[in-house]
């Protein structure tokens, strides 16, 4: 039998301030344990929580950035449970009066649309760490790292939408380049910045009722959210199917076996006790500053898409991979109003066409981001003003990419250094094609005998002959002219 | 000159300020007290003898250079253990905290040390601030100076009784729900529970944090409004912590001669048949007083304050049941050593590590907050406090301050309560309601009884009002000489 899979998701970004949600601790990842710590975070006796608003301020922009209502009044309640990562025994999160209701985000998947609800995000702080036998010396222990403790999350949680994994997948990836487009997020999911639980349940197709859902946890990769649903939604069925009934649980992804396993029945869930925490009073916010942040929101990935559709007329490909990141859009723009202010289609064209292939390539093998690349946008519009103007040939323009890419020279001077000049002078290249006609006579009389295809072999060889320097188009027509005589 | 045991804190400024003492001798005149009496008060805790030089000498130089002396500059003073102040322990009177050493000063401690206190020790309080007879400390009871083998009140017993037996002039404590009030009262000092939010909470290790107030104890009203004035103020690291700008109250306390024109009310009806007569008599014969000096009094209604203990024997467990889940055997120092993995350790060291009392509000916490019980009790409570606060506003439409007695007894024998808590906790049946409220209260001796156990009236303000709660005890005081009456140790 046939069913349908229904997923929502509860996802996890720790938002890029500089200091922690509650105390000003610096908020950076990577540090020894223990370092980044204070009286507040490590839940000192007597220590007191005080809220950070630029962590304020992140959320509210994530909140705008996925068409959430942002609310003036919201509450921080205390969370309560036990946990060695958790240094008060409870997590200062929202409860009954989030920060951020009623959004929605629309995924494209091939060309279809569909419009995921997000119920709401809240802002929380992030629990410590615990490092555990293998890895020390005490294999018997475990030990505690508090340096993540009180950092600032925000979960967003929406509606059961998704019908599939790869909704779900696509979903999560569009979310996440949302939130790196507005600056909150670094969006790592190998490093936690970004986590994702998902409630999957299945149901007969036509059904309106929800069927039983089983939350699973512990899916730190995009693939393995896919992999982890997807295994889920089959166990589910196979369940159903077997006559046996889902019980409402949370599972955990296990990324070696490929399966999920069970982590608490409904039974044994936390009673979290949640209350409004008496030490921080409601978060009341100006009607006027919400205002001021959401105008100082940057253009959202999927509007930046259309622009450089609409207006600069690049390919939905060529769009799409330049507005995946937003530093590889801002590079290429940037890079574009340097080079061609008018902005025309044909130039935007050529520049898309030199960065998706060379300069993403070259970021890809050197592993560094576009925008700690050494090719400046200046250097790339000069670049790409030398091949216009015929001083060089495109495949000579690789070249010259991959020694900026190294040394970070100047591309004008890289060309003067190596002398690689592009020949467009009749004369030298005249010399050149009669030396290759008069060394190849059995290709030029095949040429002359109608097999037309050979012109590209004697293209080559003059090419050859001047180390790619002679200009392409002028040694096609010459040579052309030349056979033809 | 006064005998040296009886210097009031004002006293001792002038002396200091006219070069007549130093502050190095008075406080070795303190330390030495402390030294003689304490075993058999146990009022401290801890003493820091060495420290408390060290700030005297500095205090000295202050002086003598008059570089920045502050009404505090040179003046000894003591902490209730749950007040931190960094590189001294803190035990909150818990055997959970025996070991820990702060990290961090409290913005109080702090702010007495830039204004040139001398801190020598820490006093005995119930445990995590929970009790009213001071027994609920893992350290022993204290003993009330007035009558050995009686309680002194708490949870600030140790404060209350030092400034009572004269070991400080003055002393810092804590009050959630009458716990600086409640043993001003039994110990026949002044006591202040400042307006909620006046004074910071940070580094005062919390039992109920919408609550908790730090405030002074000392022997007169102008000597608390002194030690008022430099503990409180904005502060940044409190987000309860009130903006309302600072004044001093002190200087004004000498000019205060009559109290024609105020109105103090009265709600009668707070006087039931589960008052001591003695009490009774007491409160009424006050009222007899300010109407002597002066003050207009009028009846008032108050009719939600009988549910007062019900909702604050709600309220508070359900915050210090989560304020407390930190001391979990994981960090700090009580962890049991029987412990077999996380769960155990949790479950061992907090069995080992708190008191009864302790254990008691805990649960009640923890129950009043679970799914199913949260709308009926914690809900409820909320709703009950607001009607609370609205009779107190009702009632500050016409009266500027209203007179309750501090406690429905005086000072009850050690031990004579243990067996059960509620009558315990209907000790604190008056002081409970103005915390509730975050109203400033302050308790100032009214009388003895015949066998000489001091009781007290309870004086409780507009919010911020604090100067006018000053200035009508300090008429009462001055009218009736109460506290120059000295305890026999």
């Amino acid at each position: 039998m046939n069913y349908e899979t229904v997923i929502g998701l509860e996802v996890h970004a720790q938002l890029k301030t500089k200091t922690k949600l509650f105390c000003r601790c610096e908020n950076i990842y990577g540090q020894s344990p223990n370092t980044l710590t204070c009286p507040v975070c490590l839940a000192m006796p007597g220590a007191l929580p005080v809220t950070n608003i630029q962590a304020i301020e992140f959320a509210i922009k994530a909140g705008f950035a996925l068409g959430c209502e942002i609310q003036n009044h919201s509450v921080f309640s205390r969370k309560n449970y036990f946990y060695p990562d958790l240094p008060k025994g409870y997590q200062i999160s929202q409860f009954d009066l989030p920060l951020c209701l009623n959004g929605q985000l629309e995924v494209t998947i091939a060309d279809q649309t569909l419009n995921v609800r997000i119920q709401r995000i809240h802002v929380e702080e992030d629990a410590g760490k615990l490092l555990h036998g293998d890895n020390l010396q005490n294999k018997e222990g475990s030990l505690v790292d508090l340096n993540r403790a009180g950092v600032p999350l925000i979960e967003i949680v929406s509606h059961p939408d998704m019908r599939s994994a790869e909704q779900a997948a696509e979903y999560l990836r569009q979310l996440r380049s949302i939130l790196r487009y507005i600056g909150v997020c670094d969006g790592n999911m190998e490093e936690g910045s970004l986590r994702c639980d998902a409630n999957i349940s299945i149901r007969k197709p036509g059904e309106q009722t929800l069927g039983t859902k089983v939350e699973v946890k512990n899916m730190n990769s995009f693939k393995n959210v896919q992999k982890a649903i997807e295994y889920e939604v089959e166990r589910q069925v196979q369940f159903l199917e077997s006559g046996k009934t889902i019980i409402q649980e949370t599972r955990l992804w296990n990324p070696d076996r490929n399966i999920t396993t069970s982590m608490r029945s409904k039974e044994e869930a936390h009673d979290y006790r949640y209350f409004p925490d008496p030490d921080l009073l409601p978060l009341e916010l100006d009607t006027q500053w919400i205002e001021t942040i959401k105008s100082s929101l940057d253009e959202l990935p999927h509007a930046r898409l259309q622009r450089f559709q609409k207006d600069l007329k690049l390919p939905p490909y060529d769009a799409s991979i330049l507005t995946s990141e937003k530093e590889i859009a801002d590079y290429f723009e940037h890079t574009l109003s340097l080079y061609d202010e008018s902005k025309t289609p044909a130039k935007a064209k050529a520049l898309s066409n030199l960065i998706m292939g060379d300069v993403l390539r070259l970021s890809n093998e050197l592993s560094t981001p576009l925008h700690q690349m050494k090719i400046t946008p200046v250097h790339l519009c000069k670049l790409m003003n030398l091949i216009d103007e015929g001083q060089i040939s495109g495949k000579i323009a690789k070249d010259i990419l991959d020694d900026m890419a190294k040394t970070g020279q100047n591309p004008e001077e890289i060309v003067k250094e190596k002398g690689l000049t592009q020949i467009s002078d009749q004369g030298t290249l005249h010399r050149c094609i009669q030396e290759v006609i008069e060394n190849n006579p059995k290709q030029v009389s095949d040429f002359r005998a109608g097999k037309e295809k050979i012109l590209g072999y004697l293209v080559g060889q003059v090419m050859k002959a001047t180390q790619g320097k002679a200009n392409p188009a002028m040694v096609n027509t010459m040579l052309i002219e030349e056979l033809k005589k | 000159m006064p005998p040296p045991k009886d210097w009031t804190l004002s006293e001792l400024r002038e002396l200091l300020d006219k070069g007549s003492i130093s502050s190095v001798e008075i406080t070795q005149h303190y330390l030495q007290r402390i030294e003689k009496y304490n075993s058999n008060l146990n009022t401290f805790i801890s003493v820091i003898r060495d420290q408390a030089l060290i700030l005297a000498e500095l205090a000295d130089k202050r002086i003598a250079n008059k570089d920045n002396v502050l009404p505090l500059t040179g003046i000894p003073i003591a902490l209730k253990d749950n007040i931190l102040m960094k590189d001294v322990g803190a035990t909150a009177g818990s055997k959970f905290l025996k070991d820990f050493v702060s990290p961090y000063h409290s913005t109080v401690a702090k702010k007495l040390l830039d204004a040139g206190a001398v801190i020598v020790g820490k006093t005995n309080c119930d445990e995590f601030a929970m009790g009213s007879s001071n027994e609920n400390s893992a350290f022993g009871p204290v003993h009330n100076p007035w009558k050995h083998g009686f309680a002194p009140g708490g949870s600030s017993g140790g404060s209350a009784a030092s400034v009572a037996a004269r070991l400080v002039p003055a002393a810092l404590g804590t009050d959630t729900g009458g716990s600086i009030r409640q043993p001003a009262a039994f110990c026949g000092v002044v006591g202040l529970k400042p307006t909620y939010g006046r004074v910071s909470r940070y580094g005062i290790i919390a039992f109920a944090s919408s609550l908790d107030q730090v405030g002074p104890l000392t022997r007169t009203v102008k000597d608390n409004a002194m030690v008022y004035d430099s503990l409180c103020g904005h502060d940044p690291m409190d987000s309860t912590s009130s903006k309302h700008p600072n004044e001093i109250t002190y200087k004004a306390l000498d000019s205060v001669r009559d109290l024609k024109g105020l109105k103090i009310g009265f709600a009668r009806e707070l006087l039931t048949e589960r008052i001591d007569p003695l009490i009774r008599d007491n409160v009424l014969a006050s009222i007899e007083i300010y109407a002597k000096l002066g003050a207009v009094i009028t009846d008032v209604s108050l009719p939600h304050l009988d549910y007062g203990i019900a909702c604050y024997y709600v309220l508070a467990p359900a915050e210090a049941s989560a304020n407390l889940a930190r001391y979990d055997g994981i960090r700090f120092t009580a962890r049991s050593p029987r412990s077999m993995n996380v769960e155990d350790t949790y479950a061992k060291s907090r069995s080992e590590g708190f008191g009864p009392e302790v254990k008691r509000r805990i649960l009640l916490g923890t129950f009043v907050l679970s799914t199913g019980y949260y709308d009926t009790f914690y809900l409820k409570a909320q709703k009950v406090r607001s009607l609370i606060r609205q009779d107190f506003m009702n009632a500050f439409q016409n009266v500027d301050v209203i007179l309750t007695p501090t406690t429905p007894s005086p000072a009850f024998p050690l031990g004579s309560k243990n067996e059960n808590p509620l009558d315990m906790y209907l000790s604190d049946a008056f002081t409970v309601p103005v915390p509730i409220a975050g109203l400033p209260g302050i308790s100032i001796p009214s009388g003895f009884t015949n066998d000489s156990r001091p009781m007290g009236i309870q004086l409780i303000g507009k919010p911020f009002a604090e100067k006018t709660l000053f200035e009508t005890a300090y008429s009462f005081e001055q009218e009736t000489l109460f506290h120059e009456r000295v305890p026999t140790l």
